[in-house]
């Protein structure tokens, strides 16, 4: 870590710093196993200590997530429209700060940094567009071969684990999360784990947007450590591993396996890039409704 | 009700032109396997009815080579003439309905009714159906430019051999891939039967390979390197070990497995509609169906009425001779399936719940289970978790719309589920609460080409069926 010369007087007026806690349910706790970790910025200058969660913070996430999925499910897909669109109003409010938090973290300069957080105020908008549009383009009415009306639709998977994107901390995160809760899951989300700061101002974010407590629960700490558990955890119903490298993800993948979870790995990572459908279709099912017709 | 004495109808067995011998189906040639020759039993009297030179690895090692070659120029085709071999194919599997059925029921123990009137004409609407969207694929909101995985191992089970081969290969071709198909090992005649409609319509060598075999042979096509997708159907425990097996080798993978679906029948249901409803739900077939309804849960209000009714209804059910016209309940396909029927029925009864089945007469050769209904059911009895793969009915009672959603739910399954009700209302919003792929309303057990079908939770993902199921065999 450079040493910075330190000050030869007190200020004269001291900056109140922030503690970087975790998310779930709604609330702000420290991790409970008490622990912390340092976190740098690209120049290796101390950031800040952020809390490093444990198996038992990922097992209140997942009761959490799993308590707030029904309500969320069942939230008119126009209001969750609105409350996304809402997280983009909130972000765009505190679009400097991120810009700088991002600086600080990725090493970006004052107009990419800018830029990036833009982008994913702009990534916010489109998946707010999409909350009562989706089900319009993947659902269908069956034309089958008998009396019936017969229809599918998309519902949400339930309760997804997310391992957020390493590298690219703001608009990584807010590209895999969006569409996850956009269909009505709910999700447990760990952060970039060097670069986790933006994370947990996100979540800031979304506590003052209308998002109802435990649809987004965000832990930061070690990947290695948490990603095990919530791939084998009975009660997560899918797992999204864009944040793991790919040789560290064949054990996530089998541990997925014992209650048959969907699991998500992706194609191209440039965060830029219009970012499509397909993590919209990769956290639904398909349920298709037959009923008789007659008089 | 009456029960009406009806004379032997019997269907002719010769029709099955059943042959002694079968081997497989590679490159575009009929050959013996590697493996064992094995006799396929007919379940209804336990003799066998044909002898299969099965595959072994090495033969999987060979239908993956030709798999291969027969991609490249397969996918290369232009929608419309992969179109038009499915077409081809589906109209033979109709020009050849009715050897097929009677196959079927010889090789399975379904009744023949089933096989003439459901199995098969499905296998050729599904092959029918997908045939049209091979020249479509572009329309089908997969992208601009959609193209086809590769090489698909397709794994099926036993309970609609014919109707899970026409599934699998369906959408796999009209999509550009190519096919190794293993049939089970106790019903491998119709698939085989298939190949021979797959050589006739001169399928390019290699697009299409069917290997008769064992787990063994299954094991070898999820395990091969040359083979890019898995589409299963069977077990949740087999389902789960696929998934592990392909864990970091980029295979996409497709899961179609257990299921306990439950069928909920309100106060204010037609009952007499219902009772059709359950019966179909959960004998058809036998029930060994994936989705079908095991888990009856009634309004308590007409719990008595409803039980009552469909005993006397169970009377009236005829067990025997699946060859028989007039039969609705055929044999249990298997020994292993016979046992493991008996054994988680036995558990119901040692767990405390009330067995009940019509008198009837079981035949004294081959494997049979009379239709049984299991009164007084607790959530927590085995027979009202597992999934029994067979005629066996759990009883349950709720008292609210609630009480019936939480219990339907409750279960790592969730394939299906029935509702019967009069009241709209209730019936979309059940339709949203149950944790299922597919809800009949009203209804049970129908089944259309266009219509997605796969599960929620343990019951698998992806959907087979309509323009979702053209998804398993698409590259991302």
């Amino acid at each position: 870590m450079p040493t910075k010369a330190k000050p030869s007087k007190a200020p004269e007026r001291l900056r109140v710093r922030k503690t970087y806690k975790l998310y779930i349910g709604g609330a702000f706790p420290r991790s409970e196993s008490g622990r912390s970790y340092p976190v740098t910025g690209s120049d290796g200058a101390l950031l800040a200590q952020a809390a490093q969660a444990s198996r038992k913070d990922v097992r209140d996430a997942v009761v959490a997530a799993r308590k707030a999925q029904p309500g969320w499910a069942r939230a008119t897909a126009y209001n969750r429209g609105q409350v996304l669109y809402r997280v983009a109003e909130m972000l765009d409010g505190r679009r400097e700060q991120f810009a700088a938090e991002l600086t600080a973290a990725e090493g970006l300069t004052d107009a990419k940094a800018l830029s990036t957080v833009d982008a994913a105020i702009d990534r916010w908008v489109w998946y707010a567009g999409w909350a009562d549009k989706y089900a319009q383009i993947v659902g269908s009415s069956n034309p089958v071969a008998g009396p019936y009306f017969n229809f599918s639709l998309p519902e949400p998977t339930g309760v997804v684990g997310v391992l957020a994107p390493q590298d690219s901390s703001l608009l990584g995160l807010v590209s895999v999360v969006a569409p996850v809760i956009a269909t009505g899951n709910t999700a447990v989300v760990v952060a970039s784990e060097q670069r986790p700061l933006p994370a947990v101002s996100l979540a800031e974010v979304l506590a003052t947007s209308d998002l109802p407590g435990g649809v987004v629960n965000l832990l930061t700490g070690r990947v290695g450590e948490l990603a095990p558990w919530l791939a084998s955890h009975r009660d997560v119903n899918a797992i999204d591993l864009t944040g793991v490298a790919a040789p560290d993800r064949p054990p996530l993948q089998q541990a997925a396996a014992d209650n048959v979870k969907r699991v998500y790995l992706p194609g191209g990572l440039d965060w830029a890039d219009d970012p499509g459908t397909s993590r919209l279709a990769a956290f639904i099912e398909t349920k298709t409704v037959w009923h008789p017709i007659g008089v | 009700m009456p029960k009406f004495e009806y004379a032997p109808a019997p269907e002719s067995r010769d029709i099955g032109r059943l042959k002694e011998h079968y081997g497989i189906f590679v490159d575009g040639a009929f050959r013996d396997g590697a493996g064992e020759a094995t006799k396929t039993i007919n379940p209804a009297n336990e003799e066998p009815l044909a002898e299969v030179a099965e595959a072994a690895p090495s033969d999987v090692d060979d239908a993956v080579r030709a798999a291969r070659r027969a991609f490249g120029p397969w996918s290369a085709l232009p929608g419309r003439e992969r179109a038009k071999y499915l077409y081809r194919i589906a109209r033979a599997i109709q020009e050849r309905s009715r050897e097929l059925a009677v196959l079927e029921s010889l090789d399975n123990g379904k009744p023949i009714k089933e096989s003439r009137d459901v199995d098969v004409p499905l296998a050729a609407a599904h092959f029918f159906y997908y045939a049209g969207w091979a020249d479509k694929l572009e329309y089908a909101g997969f992208g601009p430019s959609p193209r086809p995985i590769g090489v698909a191992g397709q794994i099926i089970p036993w309970n609609f051999p014919l109707l899970m081969a026409a599934w699998k290969i369906a959408p796999a071709l009209a999509c550009g891939n190519t096919v190794i198909l293993k049939p089970a090992e106790t019903t491998p005649l119709t698939a085989l039967t298939l190949a021979e409609i797959i050589a006739e319509a001169d399928l390019p060598p290699g697009v299409v390979n069917i290997l008769a075999g064992g787990p063994e042979v299954g094991q070898a096509i999820v395990e091969h390197e040359g083979v890019d997708k898995i589409a299963f159907t069977g077990s949740t425990e087999v389902g789960k070990i696929i998934q592990r097996t392909i864990a970091g080798t980029g295979k996409r993978v497709s899961l179609e497995l257990g299921g306990k679906a439950a069928n909920i029948i309100f106060e204010d249901a037609a009952l007499d509609q219902a009772i059709e409803g359950i019966v179909n739900g959960i004998f058809f077939n036998q029930g060994h169906v994936c989705c079908a309804g095991s888990r009856l849960l009634v309004q308590e209000s007409v719990a008595d009425e409803v039980i009552a009714a469909l005993q006397a209804r169970l009377l009236t059910l005829r067990l025997g001779d699946p060859l028989d016209k007039n039969t609705d309940i055929g044999a249990i396909n298997s020994a292993a399936q016979l046992a493991r029927i008996r054994e988680l029925t036995s558990s119901g009864e040692s767990e405390g719940a009330t067995r009940w089945s019509p008198p009837c007469e079981i035949p004294d050769r081959g494997y049979w289970f009379a239709p049984t209904v299991f009164t007084n059911v607790s959530q927590a009895n085995t027979i009202a978790r597992e999934e029994i793969f067979g005629p066996v009915l759990s009883v349950l009672t709720f008292r609210t719309p609630a009480e019936a959603v939480e219990k339907a739910n409750n279960t790592p399954y969730g394939l299906s589920a029935g509702i019967w009700t009069e009241k709209g209302s209730r019936i979309l919003w059940f339709a949203q609460q149950l944790r299922a792929g597919v809800v009949w309303a009203n209804t049970f057990n129908r089944f259309d080409p266009g219509s997605p079908f796969g599960g929620y939770k343990e019951s698998g993902f992806g959907r087979e069926g309509g323009r979702h199921g053209l998804e398993a065999y698409l590259a991302h």
